[in-house]
């Protein structure tokens, strides 16, 4: 059995460094292939017809008209009368036909009548809700009196609004009957492995009969790991037609029934002493995520302030329901408790850096990670040269502030099983049932097997995306990178050790006196001896080398626990509330790297997608009539490459790193944008903007400048 | 969306042989084309009018004034020298359209009769969003909606860019018809309506905008100022464009147009004469911008927009004195 390790720091031949991704080009040149892409022979376009209200009864659903036309050649009901609707743009029926016109068409003949009941979209005022659900309040240590014996007390207003996953690609699947007893489902998804037993429960069939294929995936940020409603009725359309059925969500489902972020809104009270020190901490929160209402967000998040009280409650609203928001409650979290406490550092009149330095021991274990990150960060962002105490932003309308944040995450890996060819003709094939959600997974897998064999990456052939490879997790909540190049290790090593086990005897040496370096191997301090790795896969044969790799397994491959800081540099316009970034420093740690541009192309995305959120993204409700004002992207607003500004990126590196296995990095750089971001407004204009986004009304409300009215 | 027929038509007599009044002009179709696609817009003919080579070209008059055919698109705004030079604020307010894609396809005319924005209108709700006798926009999420000229039921904000621009350069507009042609003051062109029957512009239908002209834009300081939520595409929250006349260090005449705040282009006679005869100065634009919104009135969440109305026009005539706004 091999020793199952990652290869030391001077042994890496690929682990490390910067390789551009293997699917780059076909994406990049439009070839590669998207669910929304297939195109299948007679294949049908289903689309839903959904209610126009956020609340109501069905009365009753007359499809007559709608089968009768032609080109129509399915029709599933999937509500019937009778039914309580809870939120607008749920799907109440479904429509197979020949185009997506005539599709549309036929859900224009389809005639609906509800029963309207009352209901209830804005959660942000708690007094109005006419449902909430109140946890149990947690309490640690004495915060009574620490308030009472505190030097400094600050109290605060903080508000995340709902925001969307609005994925590029939206949710939806091509689904195509073999017989009738096996599908075939091309679904845009985050968990390959994980469908087909989804679609067998539903459809109740054997989920060995199903297989799910996603080659490329565009975007998903935790709302795409189900078969969904809307993928059982698109393969149920496609059995009753005969056909294979295209269903993908229009742009307004997709903004409200196919992913939203819950809410966070919270009246916080901090503490410190008069040194400084961060000693008391209450907050009351609330938020919803839909009919559900929504957990309360984990406040004071990663601080441990040592005398605290937290009440949350939950608000059930007629809006469409929450999925996991790429690192789940964490931003929220993140931006709630980073606000108060920068507020708090104003209040003492300490610089937040000096501030978050003197108490970083209550961020836990991880609390010299943050203080070497902290003191990158600043000197990337150049903070004692830029920062200054709020309202000191000098003279002109133009002001500029710095801020900044921390965060966590766990990223151990998920479960991953892969098999591993070496082929006769040299060539190197590994099959996994993962995905690339533009993360670069497929580039990663490939790396792993190619550092292990001393060949490149482009040497590997890489088959993920298709269910019928050996199961692989799910990609959410950073964990795939962590399951499949652990899995992918062990499997190489498995197979290396096979190789020299053949080979040994060509070079007149034993297995464990081999090394594979730059497509050859050759004998250990005998470099006379080798074979070139095509020679050596030619001494194969007709019987190649298979080798198998799970995670878990055995030896110390990955980790759990990372630890990131964010420094913002923004300028805002005070006379407009117009906020832009000048700058994004982020400093993230993610365990052994197993490719670095990946890693930094992934905090860039992050950074890309937090300042989005920061200053932009908001799923609007009407009040009036409960439905969704801004499903297009011209109101769902997210912002272009000349909004972003200059984004930097610190990977930590080496020892103290290295040796803890690989991490993933999906969810933490995420985490923080919204903090940094409301902190540097705060430091440029003086006061809290207390919500996110944080658009101009906002902006100029909270200088009195108007806002809303 | 409905079966439609198509016409090509060549000439601006074969177009008005085609046009009734259940037929709608193709021009970039960037915006038509989503219009039909919500089925906000269900013509029996479309009438594409690209081929029409009368339509097209920008032309400099002997008597300095500018001619744009309505087929112009906003990339040749944007290249166009004669343009630059005569009337920067018009090339600044195509530069506001920030995609390439449709600066490429959308054209002049088109961007002068494209439908509002207000997300009420573009849900299915109607042009003023009436609900069992309630103004959905009034009660409802109105913070994009109009501050000024909003007394009525239209609550939506004009959506042209270029509008402003042309209006504070006097511009006219061509129109022809079956029953012959006309001009009038673009100005004129825009107007409130008091209920879904009737449209914010007036144009009768089989009627077609042929051309847009600006009197000589010489001697005129000229400028354009949006305030923008994203430098990604998306239409300004607010915007102003100023022409003024000097009669040595003073103003002798200041047209100051907002877009984006009113369910027409909005002139801005008080602002206007706040500057006249006075030097352009940081207080004088400043008063400027105080006096366009004088008669402003929020909505229950668009007061942030008087703010910018305000900043936006002492921006703009800070500009347009070629001072640092
Ligand atoms: C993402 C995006 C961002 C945008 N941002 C902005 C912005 O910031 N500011 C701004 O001003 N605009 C903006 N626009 C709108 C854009 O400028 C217009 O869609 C474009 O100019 C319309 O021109 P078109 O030729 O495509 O018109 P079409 O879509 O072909 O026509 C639009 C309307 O005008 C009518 N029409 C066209 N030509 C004539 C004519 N000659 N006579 C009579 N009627 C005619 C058509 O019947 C139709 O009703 C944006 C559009 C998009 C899609």
């Amino acid at each position: 059995m091999p020793e199952y390790n990652w290869p030391e720091a001077e042994k890496r031949s690929r682990i490390g460094n910067r390789k551009t991704r293997l699917d780059g080009p076909v994406k990049v040149t439009g070839k590669a292939e998207y669910t929304y892409d297939v195109k299948l022979y007679g294949m049908l376009y289903a689309k839903m017809l959904t209610c126009p209200h956020a609340h109501a009864k069905i009365v009753s659903i007359d499809i007559s008209q709608a089968e009768a036309m032609e080109g129509v050649k399915a029709i599933r009901m999937i509500q019937e009368p009778g039914a309580e609707i809870q939120w607008a743009d749920d799907e109440i029926v479904a429509v197979a036909a020949e185009t997506e016109d005539i599709a549309r068409d036929a859900l224009k003949a389809i005639k609906v009548e509800y029963e309207v009941l009352d209901h209830f979209v804005d959660d942000e005022n708690k007094d109005a809700a006419p449902v909430v659900n109140p946890a149990q309040e947690e309490v640690t240590g004495d915060p009574d009196a620490a308030f009472a014996n505190a030097a400094f007390v600050s109290e605060g207003f903080y508000g995340a609004r709902v925001i969307a996953h609005a994925c590029l690609e939206s949710h939806g699947d091509v689904a195509v009957w073999d017989d009738d007893e096996h599908l075939t489902v091309f679904a845009s998804t985050q968990a390959v492995s994980s469908l087909p037993g989804q679609f067998a429960d539903g459809l109740g069939i054997p989920a060995a009969n199903v297989r799910v294929i996603c080659q490329h995936v565009g975007g998903g940020f935790g709302s795409k790991f189900s078969a969904d409603r809307w993928g059982i009725e698109c393969a149920r359309l496609a059995k009753i037609a005969g056909r294979p059925v295209k269903l993908m969500l229009e742009r307004d489902a997709e903004i409200h029934v196919a992913g939203g972020r819950p809410s966070s809104y919270a009246k916080i009270k901090t503490a410190a002493d008069k040194d400084g020190n961060i000693v008391g901490w209450a907050s009351e929160s609330w938020g919803t995520g839909g009919p559900a209402g929504t957990g309360s967000p984990p406040v004071p998040y990663v601080w441990q302030i040592p005398n605290r009280r937290h009440q949350h409650s939950s608000i059930p609203t007629n809006i469409g329901p929450s999925r996991a928001w790429r690192a789940p409650n964490h931003p929220q979290a993140c931006f709630l408790t980073m606000s108060a406490l920068e507020d708090l550092a104003a209040k003492v009149g300490m610089d937040p850096l000096d501030f978050v330095l003197k108490n970083i021991a209550l961020t836990g274990t991880r609390s010299q990670n943050y203080a070497d990150e902290l003191k990158i960060g600043a000197d990337l962002i150049g903070w004692k040269h830029h920062w200054h105490p709020r309202g000191q932003a000098g003279d002109g309308p133009v002001k500029r502030g710095l801020g900044l944040a921390l965060h966590t995450w766990g990223g151990r890996g998920h479960q991953s099983n892969c098999e591993l060819v070496i082929h006769a003709d040299s060539s190197v094939e590994i099959k996994l049932g993962s995905q690339d959600l533009g993360t670069g997974t497929r580039t990663v897998i490939a790396l792993v097997v190619a550092d292990t064999f001393g060949l490149t990456a482009d040497d590997i052939t890489v088959r993920i995306g298709d269910s019928r490879y050996p199961a692989s997790g799910a990609s959410g909540g950073s964990t795939t990178v962590g399951g499949v190049s652990s899995a992918a290790r062990r499997a190489s090593l498995v197979a290396l050790e096979q190789l020299l086990g053949r080979i040994a005897p060509e070079l007149e040496a034993k297995p464990e006196d081999l090394e594979v370096i730059n497509s050859t191997i050759r004998v250990k301090g005998d470099h006379s001896k080798s074979l070139s790795w095509k020679e050596a896969t030619a001494l194969l044969g007709v019987s190649t080398i298979t080798a198998t790799g799970q995670h878990p397994g055995p030896g110390r491959l990955d980790d759990s626990g990372v630890a990131g800081i964010q420094m913002a540099d923004v300028s805002v316009d005070t006379e407009t509330g117009v906020v832009s970034i000048n700058k994004m420093v982020a400093v993230q740690d993610c365990g052994l790297i197993i490719d670095l541009m990946t890693a930094e192309s992934q905090v860039h995305g992050a950074l890309i997608m937090g300042i989005a959120y920061s200053l932009a993204e908001e799923r609007v409700m009407d009040p009036v009539t409960g439905t969704l004002l801004n499903g297009d992207m011209e109101f769902y607003k997210l912002p272009g490459i000349g909004d972003v500004g200059e984004l930097v990126v610190h990977m930590m590196t080496g020892p103290g790193y290295d040796e803890r296995g690989v991490i993933g990095l999906g969810e933490p750089p995420v985490v923080s944008p919204g903090a940094a971001i409301s902190n540097a407004v705060a430091n440029a204009i003086g006061v809290r903007v207390p919500y996110l986004p944080l658009t101009p009304d906002r902006v100029l409300e909270a200088l009195g400048k108007g806002g809303a009215a | 969306m409905n079966s439609f027929e198509y016409a090509s038509p060549r000439t601006i007599a074969g177009a008005l042989e085609v046009l009734d009044n259940d037929s709608v002009i193709l021009a970039g179709g960037t915006d038509l084309l989503s219009l039909m696609k919500e089925g906000l817009v269900a013509p029996k003919r479309v009438v594409n009018i690209k081929e029409i080579d009368e339509l097209k070209g920008i032309n400099v008059g002997e008597d300095g004034s500018v001619t744009i055919g309505a087929l112009v698109t906003l990339e040749e705004v944007l290249e166009s020298p004669d343009l630059a030079e005569l009337c920067p604020s018009v090339v600044e307010a195509a530069a506001g359209v920030r995609s390439p894609q449709i600066q490429s396809v959308g054209t002049v005319a088109g961007d002068l009769c494209q439908r509002p924005r207000c997300w009420y209108y573009r849900n299915g709700f109607g042009l003023t969003a009436m609900k069992d006798g309630k103004s959905l926009a009034r009660d409802g999420d109105n913070r994009y909606h109009a501050i000024l000229g909003n007394d009525g039921a239209a609550l939506f904000v004009n959506p042209s860019s270029l509008a402003p621009a042309l209006i504070a350069l006097d511009a006219k507009i061509s129109i022809v018809g079956k029953s012959g042609s006309r001009e009038v003051a673009l100005a004129d062109f825009f107007q409130t309506p008091s209920s879904d029957q009737e449209k914010e512009y007036k144009l009768e239908a089989g009627e077609i905008l042929t051309a847009i002209t600006i009197p000589s834009p010489a001697g005129k300081k000229v400028a354009t100022y949006e305030i923008r939520e994203k430098q990604a595409l998306d239409w300004p929250l607010t915007a102003a464009a100023v022409a003024i006349e000097m009669n040595g260090d003073q103003v002798s005449a200041a047209k100051v147009v907002l877009g984006h705040v009113a369910p027409v282009p909005w002139v801005s006679a008080e602002a206007g004469a706040a500057l006249a005869g006075k030097q352009v100065t940081a207080e004088s634009a400043a008063a400027a911008g105080d006096a366009a919104v004088k008669s402003a009135k929020a909505l229950s969440k668009n007061g942030f927009k008087i703010q910018l109305a305000r900043v936006a026009v002492k921006r703009a005539v800070l500009r347009a004195a070629g001072m640092e706004v």
